[in-house]
Parts: structure tokens; sequence; C-alpha cells
């Protein structure tokens, strides 16, 4: 059956994480994505859960490390410069092992930037946007149908690796309206939460969740078990759409908002006679090596398309590893490319 | 025969690594006491901070989370929203909570959030080695105010207590200290009293305890106890500020 509904991206995100079993949302205002505060408002309530608006970025990702480690589904959502204030809780949460969703509808940057979207936190993403050695899985949806797939799956991820999931998004999905169709029941993966901090009833030794290992030698210890879970995840979570890959002369790679400009970008192509491909991580890291590997014989080259100064290329240079040139177009600071940017730099890549 | 004093069963039976004569452990017992006397220990989950006592953790025997600097408040209000029906403390020192921490403590406390504070004040950072803390009094000389404190360049010390007393939120803050018997008997009872005022879900409760740095004040234990005396009370004086009549 399920349900057919027309509905705004930061929405989706919010009832996408209702129905994947968040009870607990901590979030502060900020331009693109408040509106996933104001729907969690209202809906927390009729389903039993907690929304509380924090005092600060800072706070709300403490408030998730706290909630996180009672071993509850719990959710933020931010823009730009409010994920920035959220590094530090993220590095720590990322240290004691707590699952929990991060949403980062990006917007132009750096500074206050603008309020336009944009991809310029890539970086800040993939890299490890706070200290130390770690990772989030990030998922860049690229519709509202996915950012509800995602939004559930990013939970489901986040309990299985005891992990931060990051749902990479942008202005542009963030606010645009389209159908999504709802199943009536979610997946909800059952995991371990024996580890949390929610009282021990007097039936076991007392639980502790913390990042500091004074000991460097304990301390190396817990960062060889953070990089083998990471090992796991590249091997098991690259997740990617390859489009019109076959015979391309040129793979365009794109994710979020951008690969669906790439996909009006490779029809046009097709009209003047250009064979054009896409490959769309959708997970952002890992990042999709395996599907680079399926396509990296296929073109001539590749062209990175982003909302921001190119921040994937290197990704992309290290995924296809000299075996073709890779080339890079886009725009900054909240602009947004359109078919006709991206299609004179592939004539130019071509020679036409 | 008759047990007549025994260790908390709300400590772990390990050796503290605080420096001889720092009140912190007087602290700690002080709150593991009212934990088992109210029989809360399954139910508790207890946040600490950075500082002295950043892994005090490994010393309460109920759950226990380590937070960021200042961030208990925020940590302890995620907790206490996902289960309303334990009993969640912080504890923190005065450079975490009277100033990198400030805005949590703040809105914890205005939100009513229905936790317990357990705020340390003495006057210094003890962990980083003695630099000058919100609540240094003036004139102390601290690794950061090595001249002492002066007004014009550092401000003046702030009474977080007080300050606290001017919001709406708070059911309970009281102000105690450790110097000798009498005080650390009365300390006792605000823990438990703030154990009390939220078990009976009346809200934010905080007991300021008044403590000692010997270490980094370069005073032995028993000077360390008489400057709590003879200067710190005299500008942090001793009492309830919200909820004396509160009847738990």
């Amino acid at each position: 059956m399920g349900q057919k509904l027309l509905m705004k991206g930061n929405e989706v995100i919010a009832e996408a994480a209702v129905r994947a079993g968040c009870r607990h949302y901590f979030g502060y205002p900020i331009t693109p994505q408040t509106e996933i505060a104001h729907y969690m408002a209202k809906r927390m309530p009729e389903v039993g859960g907690v929304f509380l608006q924090a005092e600060s970025e800072v706070s709300a990702i403490n408030m998730v490390y706290g909630a996180a480690s009672t071993g509850k589904r719990v959710m933020t959502s931010s823009s730009s410069p409010g994920i920035s204030l959220k590094q530090e809780g993220i590095s720590y949460a990322s240290g004691a092992e707590l699952p929990a969703v991060i949403v980062n509808i990006m917007r132009g940057g750096p500074g206050l930037g603008g309020i336009q979207p944009s991809q310029s936190d890539y970086f800040q993403a993939t890299k490890g946007g706070g200290h130390g050695d770690y990772h989030m899985v990030v998922l860049a949806p690229a519709s509202v149908q996915e950012l509800y797939e995602l939004t559930v799956e990013a939970f489901n991820i986040a309990d299985r690796y005891r992990i931060l999931t990051m749902i990479l998004g942008d202005g542009v999905l963030g606010q645009m309206m389209e159908v999504v169709n709802f199943r009536d029941e979610e997946k909800i993966d059952t995991c371990d939460k024996s580890w949390a901090a929610c009282g021990h009833e007097n039936k076991r030794e007392h639980n502790t969740i913390t990042s500091i290992h004074i000991d460097p030698a304990v301390l190396e210890q817990w960062n060889i078990r953070y990089q083998k879970k990471y090992q796991a995840i590249i091997e098991n979570e690259q997740r990617y759409e390859l489009y019109n890959c076959e015979d391309a002369d040129i793979i365009l790679v794109a994710y979020g908002s951008v690969a669906r400009i790439c996909k009006g970008v490779i029809k046009e192509a097709q009209a003047q006679g250009i064979k054009l491909g896409l490959l769309r991580p959708i997970t952002l890291w890992p990042f999709p090596v395996e599907g680079f590997e399926k396509v990296v014989n296929i073109p001539k080259a590749f062209l990175t398309v982003e909302m921001s100064a190119g921040q994937m290329v290197e990704d992309v240079k290290l995924a296809s590893n000299g075996r073709k040139p890779v080339y890079f177009t886009g725009r900054m600071g909240g602009m947004i490319p359109t078919v006709d940017n991206v299609l004179s730099k592939v004539k130019e890549i071509l020679g036409r | 025969m008759a047990v007549v004093f025994k260790a908390p069963h709300a400590l772990v039976d390990v050796p503290l690594h605080y420096c001889p004569g720092c009140t912190h452990g007087i602290s700690h017992r002080l709150v593991a006491e009212a934990i088992d006397e109210l029989g809360i220990e399954g139910k508790t989950i207890g946040v600490s901070p950075v500082g002295c006592s950043y892994n005090n953790y490994l010393y309460f025997n109920c759950d226990m989370i380590q937070a960021a600097h200042g961030r208990a408040p925020a940590v302890a209000t995620g907790v206490k929203r996902s289960l309303p029906e334990n009993v969640v403390f912080t504890y923190q020192g005065d450079g975490d909570l009277a100033a990198i921490g400030t805005a949590e403590i703040v809105h914890a406390a205005a939100r009513g959030e229905n936790i317990t504070v357990i705020f340390i004040n003495n006057t210094i950072y003890g962990m980083t080695s003695g630099q000058m803390a919100p609540t240094t009094l003036l004139n102390q000389v601290t690794t950061t105010s090595p001249f002492g404190r002066n007004a014009k360049d550092h401000g003046y010390p702030i009474r977080v207590s007080e300050m606290l007393a001017t919001l709406e939120g708070p059911a309970y803050i009281e102000r105690v200290s450790l110097h000798d018997i009498k005080h650390i008997r009365k300390a006792k009872e605000a823990v438990k009293k703030a154990f009390k005022v939220q078990l009976a879900g009346k809200g934010f409760s905080m007991v300021e305890i008044l403590s000692t740095c010997p270490t980094n004040w370069g005073l032995d234990p028993i000077e360390a106890l008489k400057r709590v005396e003879r200067e710190l009370i005299p500008h942090y004086p001793l009492g309830v500020f919200v909820g004396a009549d509160l009847e738990v």
C-alpha cells in the first residue's frame, strides 16, 4: 500500500527519521534546513518523542551525545556554519563510538557565507571536520524520495557500526517539493545496545561512555579498533549509481542535486551527438571506488561537477588512479551550474 | 561484628588519582553516600567533566558518560530527556562550568532541566596546572595571573549560584563548603537534598561546593582548608539561594 505524498525535502528527512524510530531530536535554527525543526516540533509529541530547541549547535550535538549514550535513536540537523560548531561533538561521539544521524543541508561559505545551495562542506564531511583519526558515513541523496530512503538507512548504518552517519544534502534538496512514496513500515535493524549508559539496575557492571584514554598504548588500541570498523564499512557500504556509462566518451561525476543537472546535460549532449555518462556517488564516505573500477576503462576522461571549488576532485583522481584524466567544472557561493556551463566544459575537453 | 563505617557501594574501590589534601575525594564520597542512601545506583547516570575529575567515571559505580569541556549539562539534558525516570547528575569544576560551559549551565538551569549538578568551586584550573578561573578571587595569584587577578585586566569573579538563582527554572541551589567536619555534614545534606529534588521531579538542582586545590594554591592541606574559610566564604557566602522552603 504505502502512502504517496507531495512533500518538501526537509520535512521528508524529519518524517523519515520518525519512521526509522528516532524519538529524540535536538537542533538550533539555521537556514536552509529549519523546516526539519518545525516539522519535529509538531511531529514528536504525536509519537511520544522529544523535540528540544537547544541554546546552540554546540549544545544540540552534546544533547545528541547524551541521548545516543543511552542507546536511543537520535538526530540533529543544521546547515554549514552550524555544522562547523558541531565538529567538537562529532569528534567526541566518534571516539565514544556513538550512533546518531546528523543532517547537513549545505549553504555557501566560508564564514556566514550565504543561504543558497552549495556543496562546499565535502572536505569537512568526508575528511574529518573535527580532530582525530575518525570518519562518519556520509550519504548524499539526490531526490526527495532518496532523502527518505537514505535517512532511514542512515539510522540502520549508525546502529550497525556504532558510528555517526551524515546526510549531506544541499539547499536545493532541502527546499524542493517532490512526490515521495512512504512504505507502511520500515525495516529497523535491531542492534546490540548492551554498551549503553541507561542505568545498570543492579544487574550488571557499570557502563562508561568515553572518548578519553590517557595511556597512549591504550588509545592506540582504540584507534586500531576504529580503523578496523572503517575498513569494514569501506568493504560493505559503498553505494553509487551508474547512468548511461556503457559507451560514454566522458563520464560525469556528481552527487546530490548536481547529479540531476548532469542527467539533463547527458540528455542535451545526446541531442548534439555527444555520449556522456554519470557516476553518482551515493556514499561520499566511503567513496565508491568500486563504481570507478566498473567503468574506468570506458571513457576518455572523467569530469567532476560540483557546487564547490572542486573538493571531490582528489577522490575521483584517487579512484581512477591515473588511468584517465580528471577535469572539473563547477560554481561556488550558492550559484548552481547550468546545463550550458557543463556542456561547454565537455566540448572544451573533447575539442569540439 | 557490627559495621559502623564502610566505603559507599556507589564508589568503586580503587585508589583515587587526586593530589593529597584535595577535597574531590570528599565530594565523591558525599555523592556516593547520597546515591547509596537513596537506593538509586541502578537508575543513576553520571556525567563526568573535563578537568581534574575527568575520569571519575572510573570511580562512580553507576553508569557514567564522559563529556566534552563544559558540555556536561547539555549531555545530561540528552540523557534525561531520553530516560526521564532515571536520575542524572553532572560533576563539574569551575573552569568547566563557569567558563567554557557557561551557556550550557545557564540554559539547563533556565529550562528547569530535572538534573542535579555538583559544582566544585576551588577558584582555579587544577588539571592544567593552576590557571585563573572565572571564580578566581581578586589578588589571587595563578599561573596566568602571576601578579594577582586584578579587576581592570581580568574582570571580577563570578558568583554562579547567585547568578543562576535569578532564573525561574532552578528548584534548588545551595552553596556549601568542605573546610571542616560540621560543614561537610551540611554539604552531605545538601547533596542528598539535590538528588531528592530531582527524584520528586521538581526541576534543576545544584550544589556548589567550595573546595581546595592545595597543589595549585601552593598551600598544605590544612592551610588550604583555612583559606576556604578565610578568603572564599567571604566572597562566596554559604547558604540556600533557591528552594530553602522546598520539602522533599
